[in-house]
């Protein structure tokens, strides 16, 4: 009576699944794949390169300075908006009605879709028409966006941590709220400063919380393109031509497809690996 | 509507959730699970449930090979530790939802809502919601929504165990009346021995995955088979000590010692580990009664309850714990003389701790 | 250590209470001596939790005050009232070591490292938590835990009192004992004023020396557990001290005796009334009923046997009547003849004892 019995029939089931994710993944993917290891003047026709456009790609100064930028950006906007974020967070109220009410204003600017928010720092921001502009004009620094690669930093990270930081402040408010007050109670009794509770209550058990956001955080904004093009176009010069701005002018601009295949896999490979080590790194940390 | 176990394994990853187990529950009475935290008992009452499948080994129902059959095939009802209700519904709505589900007619509905929401009291109440209502009414919703449709088997895990002293010793006292004449397999499970005393029917010890002893509840409690099950089986715990049978005494602490009884004429000279319930533990000095012997200790605590006093002596390193009716209240620190009630003690064996047989060898089978 | 006085104290979680049912807690005074081991019993919504965060200065009573040592608390903040509390659930701070968490308390009061090392050994050591203390207290088990919570009102020499809010509700039962034993040992060695809040009469017996029954915000009875068992003041505390609890039977008044389904039954105390009460209940223990030759005739109707002892339920007409046989005796089937002990029979007015 030791027989075991499977039933195979559930296989079929996940069918509709792996047909979806073959259209919609692996497909694309592997015509990504394919462009960049071979070379095409149209027709159809095509030329094997072996790795000759990674080498390319790997060695352009023109990948390297975009790489570079982005890398910049992403870390300036983990440090912002991280912090910025657990300390909103933790200054909201815990309950009556300010709860909803902060939590619908905190909730808006994930609402605006990327183009518009874009649109809209580009007219807030403008120098002689835009609220921002004018007030920092008015300051007396010599502020204008579309011209100066400080401005055009300043400007596109700001419009970043307006967008983002909520959906750091809603992840950690959730984290905060889910402690029992025991653990308040119990702190205050063994005398515990404002610091030592964030430090031992509330940080810990915000922990995995964060890691989500941090990791959230890091992939979109490594991957940005939508804001920043609207907004700057990657300019002034290069200034601010993140990786998938670039990428889209070389694919796009100059239809130069080989390199702009090679580099859509190094980069897809880098926010792969980065988010594993960092992944791995936070969930061993967590078993110690 | 008999449940069996044959041979179920349950293991998740390398850890083994539930040893290789046999076990066939009848309809009528109370199947009670009784064991500590982890020792298996949700385990098993999610593979009774169909929430879990065993790695291995198959589960029957009616003659029915149902280990594959989803749950919600399965007309089982449960009812959990915590109270979990839906709390947007009336409980009227949540004793309702599994016929609504069944897709009675509402006349139907009504008149099987009314009379379950009677026998559990609930009939004031039917129009609130289960956030308003205090900690006991909630459970007696979850309950009346596991009891008002005619399920094959109903699983408790715990159920009484979030409630308040009172409220538990009430809803006990209700519950036999309540699966009285019902077709229904019934599993309860617990971890407290006296609560399986109270309910009756049959118990299961478990124990680390594995069902040591199965049998009529006070049966299990007055003849355990094993040293496990007699801990499993006790609260305050069971005295154990080692003892010598020799000649026709058995001897304890090289000082205590009593004549073998005639059960344990025919057991073999040796070592033996004694296990003795605290309730036959009583103080020196009261009325004493035939084959009582008598262990003196150092009083580690002493605690009244109600008529009854407790207390924790040592002995030669091993703690003792004496329950007896009456209060006698002892000075810590002191010296104090017990008498066992050695009609009542249990000999295991040294090496498998099973229930030292009379009659053949160790651990033989008579 | 220190006495604490509670002087009238009354509490409302209602802005502006009106009618009496706003006061989760009704007006009381208490005191406790210092080194007593006190327990607050009640059912769920008593006011216990209440009454035990005004003692913690978690929450600021709407009236009276709370004395330590004469002096005066009410609106002190928990941490400079000297207190220590242990919470229903176990709270330990996750990310330290046991040692850590003993020696929080005393870091945040700058306690100086050989003494914190001191008193922190010192406390595992008692605790039975030596072996462990450099493990993360995050991966013990539920009692473990609950043993850190005590230990870090404990390691603090100069602790007016340790609160208890329901410790052992996470506890296994055969867990619960032991950690019930080492508090009784606690206390024994430290003479701290411990003040322990529950619902279950048996940890409320076992560990107090005096018990402050409460029912829907008000104190019933306070007393010895053996003056709680023997003589409950109001027909309540007869009935959630014991299990199961008092027999109530409805009475009438015969000159000086009550009487009960044709007979005259004997009491305490002989009845004398000074007001006609609307009820007139007599109380009796099921420890305190015996089967007889003669007596109070009934019927047996159910026979549940616990082990150390069996439960019989007996009906005389419309009323239950519980009685406890003790291990090895039978029950006898069908009719039955009832005897109650005289010194353990009172009668009750409106739920209040007749002295």
């Amino acid at each position: 009576m030791a027989r075991k019995t499977t039933n195979q029939k559930a296989w079929f089931l996940v069918i509709p699944v792996v047909l979806l994710v073959a259209f919609n993944a692996i497909i694309p993917l592997m015509t990504v794949v394919n462009y960049s290891f071979q070379e095409t003047f149209g027709d159809n026709v095509f030329f094997w390169e072996g790795v000759k456009w990674y080498e390319q790609v790997l060695r352009s100064s023109r990948f390297h300075d975009s790489l570079l930028r982005q890398i910049i950006f992403t870390s300036i906007i983990l440090v912002i908006e991280i912090p910025l974020g657990v300390a909103i967070a933790l200054a909201m109220p815990k309950k009556g009605i300010w709860v909803s009410v902060c939590l619908v204003l905190m909730a808006l600017p994930l609402l605006i879709p990327w183009n518009v928010v874009g649109a809209m720092w580009n007219i807030y921001a403008l120098p002689e028409l835009g609220l921002l502009g004018r007030i920092i004009n008015g300051m007396g620094f010599d502020y204008n966006f579309t011209q100066g690669p400080l401005a055009a930093w300043f400007t596109t990270i700001m419009m970043d941590v307006w967008h983002w930081t909520s959906l750091v402040v809603l992840l950690a408010y959730a984290a905060l709220s889910s402690i029992p007050d025991a653990y308040y109670q119990a702190a205050k009794i063994d005398g515990a400063t404002p610091w030592a509770v964030f430090r031992y209550i509330q940080l810990p058990k915000m922990k995995r919380v964060l890691t989500i956001a941090i990791l959230l955080r890091f992939m979109d904004s490594f991957m940005i393109y939508t804001e920043p093009f609207v907004l700057t176009g990657g300019g002034p010069g290069n200034t601010t031509t993140f990786l998938s701005i670039d990428l889209v002018k070389i694919a796009l601009g100059q239809f130069d497809l080989g390199p702009a295949a090679a580099m859509s896999l190094i980069y897809f490979l880098i926010v792969l690996l980065t988010s594993w080590i960092f992944y791995t790194l936070m969930m061993n940390n967590e078993e110690k | 509507m008999a449940l069996e176990f044959r041979d179920v394994v349950k293991r998740v990853g390398a850890e083994i959730y539930i040893y290789p187990t046999d076990l066939k529950l009848e309809p009528g009475g109370f199947n009670i699970l009784l064991g500590t935290t982890l020792s298996g008992k949700t385990s098993l009452i999610q593979l009774m449930a169909g929430l879990e499948r065993p790695t291995s080994g198959e589960i029957w129902f009616e003659g029915r090979n149902i280990t594959t059959v989803s749950v919600q095939k399965r007309n089982v009802s449960m009812v959990h530790q915590q109270f979990i209700n839906y709390p947007n519904f009336s409980v009227f709505e949540n004793i309702a939802s599994p016929l609504k589900v069944a897709g009675l007619p509402k006349v139907e509905i009504r008149a099987r809502v009314g009379k379950v929401a009677e026998l559990l009291k609930l009939s004031p109440l039917l129009d609130r919601r289960p956030l308003e209502l205090s900690g006991g009414q909630q459970q007696r919703t979850a309950l009346a929504r596991a009891l008002v449709k005619d399920s094959d088997l109903v699983l408790l895990d715990e159920p009484l165990a979030n409630l308040d002293y009172k409220l538990r010793e009430e809803l006990r006292d209700e519950l036999p009346r309540l699966i009285k004449d019902r077709g229904a397999t019934v599993v309860y499970a617990t971890s407290e021995p006296e609560e399986a005393l109270l309910l009756g029917g049959h118990t299961a010890c478990l124990h680390e995955g594995r069902i040591t002893q199965f049998g009529e509840t006070a049966e299990v409690y007055r003849l355990p088979q094993d040293l496990i099950s007699a801990q499993v089986f006790s609260d305050p715990p069971i005295n154990t000590a080692t003892v010598v049978k020799h000649e026709g005494v058995f001897l304890l602490n090289g000082t205590t010692s009593w004549p073998v009884g005639a059960d344990h004429e025919k057991l073999a000279d040796g070592e033996y580990v004694m296990a003795i319930r605290p309730h036959q533990v009583v103080p020196a000095n009261a009325k004493t009664g035939e084959r009582m012997a008598r262990i003196e200790g150092i009083v580690l605590v002493s605690e009244i309850s109600g008529s009854e006093s407790v207390v924790r002596f040592e002995v030669e390193g091993t703690t003792w714990i004496s329950q007896s009716h009456g209060i006698h209240p002892t000075p810590v620190g002191a010296r104090a003389a017990f008498e066992i009630d050695t009609k009542k003690c249990f000999y295991f064996n040294m090496d498998d701790h099973r229930l030292a047989s009379a009659g053949s060898m160790r651990g033989g089978d008579v | 250590m220190a006495r604490i006085s509670l002087r009238n104290i009354r509490h409302s979680y209602v802005e502006e209470p009106s009618g009496e049912e706003d006061w989760a807690l009704k007006s009381m005074s208490v005191d406790w001596a210092d080194g007593t081991a006190c327990a607050l019993l009640g059912p769920s919504g008593c006011g216990k939790t209440t009454l035990l965060n005004i003692i913690s200065g978690l929450l600021m009573p709407t009236e009276g005050e709370v004395l330590f040592d004469d002096r005066d608390v009410t609106s002190i903040p928990p941490d400079a009232r000297n207190i220590a509390q242990v919470f229903q659930f176990p709270v330990v701070y996750d990310t330290m070591s046991v040692y850590d968490n003993l020696a929080f308390p005393l870091r945040n009061r700058g306690v100086d490292k050989k003494t914190i090392d001191r008193r922190v050994r010192e406390i595992a050591n008692m605790l039975d938590l030596e072996a462990m203390l450099f493990t993360r207290a995050a991966g013990l088990t539920a009692d473990g835990k609950q043993k850190i919570s005590l230990g870090r009102g404990l390691v603090r020499a100069d602790v007016n009192a340790i609160l208890f809010d329901e410790p052992l509700t996470v506890i296994d039962p055969h867990l619960k004992w032991m950690l019930r034993s080492k508090l009784k040992e606690l206390h024994q060695q430290f003479g701290a004023t411990m003040i322990y809040v529950t619902h279950d009469q048996t940890e409320a017996l076992t560990f107090a020396e005096q018990v402050i029954v409460m029912h829907e915000g008000a104190v019933v009875q306070i007393g010895t557990p053996i003056e709680l068992f023997e003589r409950p003041h109001h027909t309540f505390v007869g009935h959630f001290i014991g299990s199961p609890g008092m027999n109530l039977l409805p009475c009438e008044l015969d000159g000086e005796h009550a009487e009960f389904a044709g007979h005259s039954i004997r009491t305490e105390h002989p009845v004398r009334l000074k007001t006609t009460p609307d009820t007139l209940q007599i109380g009796v223990r099921p420890e305190f009923v015996k089967f007889a030759e003669s007596g109070i005739e009934v019927d047996v109707t159910k026979v549940t046997d616990i082990g150390r002892h069996a439960i019989v339920e007996t009906r005389s007409g419309d009323n239950i009547i519980r009685l406890l046989l003790p291990e090895g005796q039978s029950a006898p089937a069908g009719r039955a003849h009832l005897q109650f002990d005289p010194k353990h029979t009172q009668v009750y007015a409106d739920g209040w004892i007749v002295e």
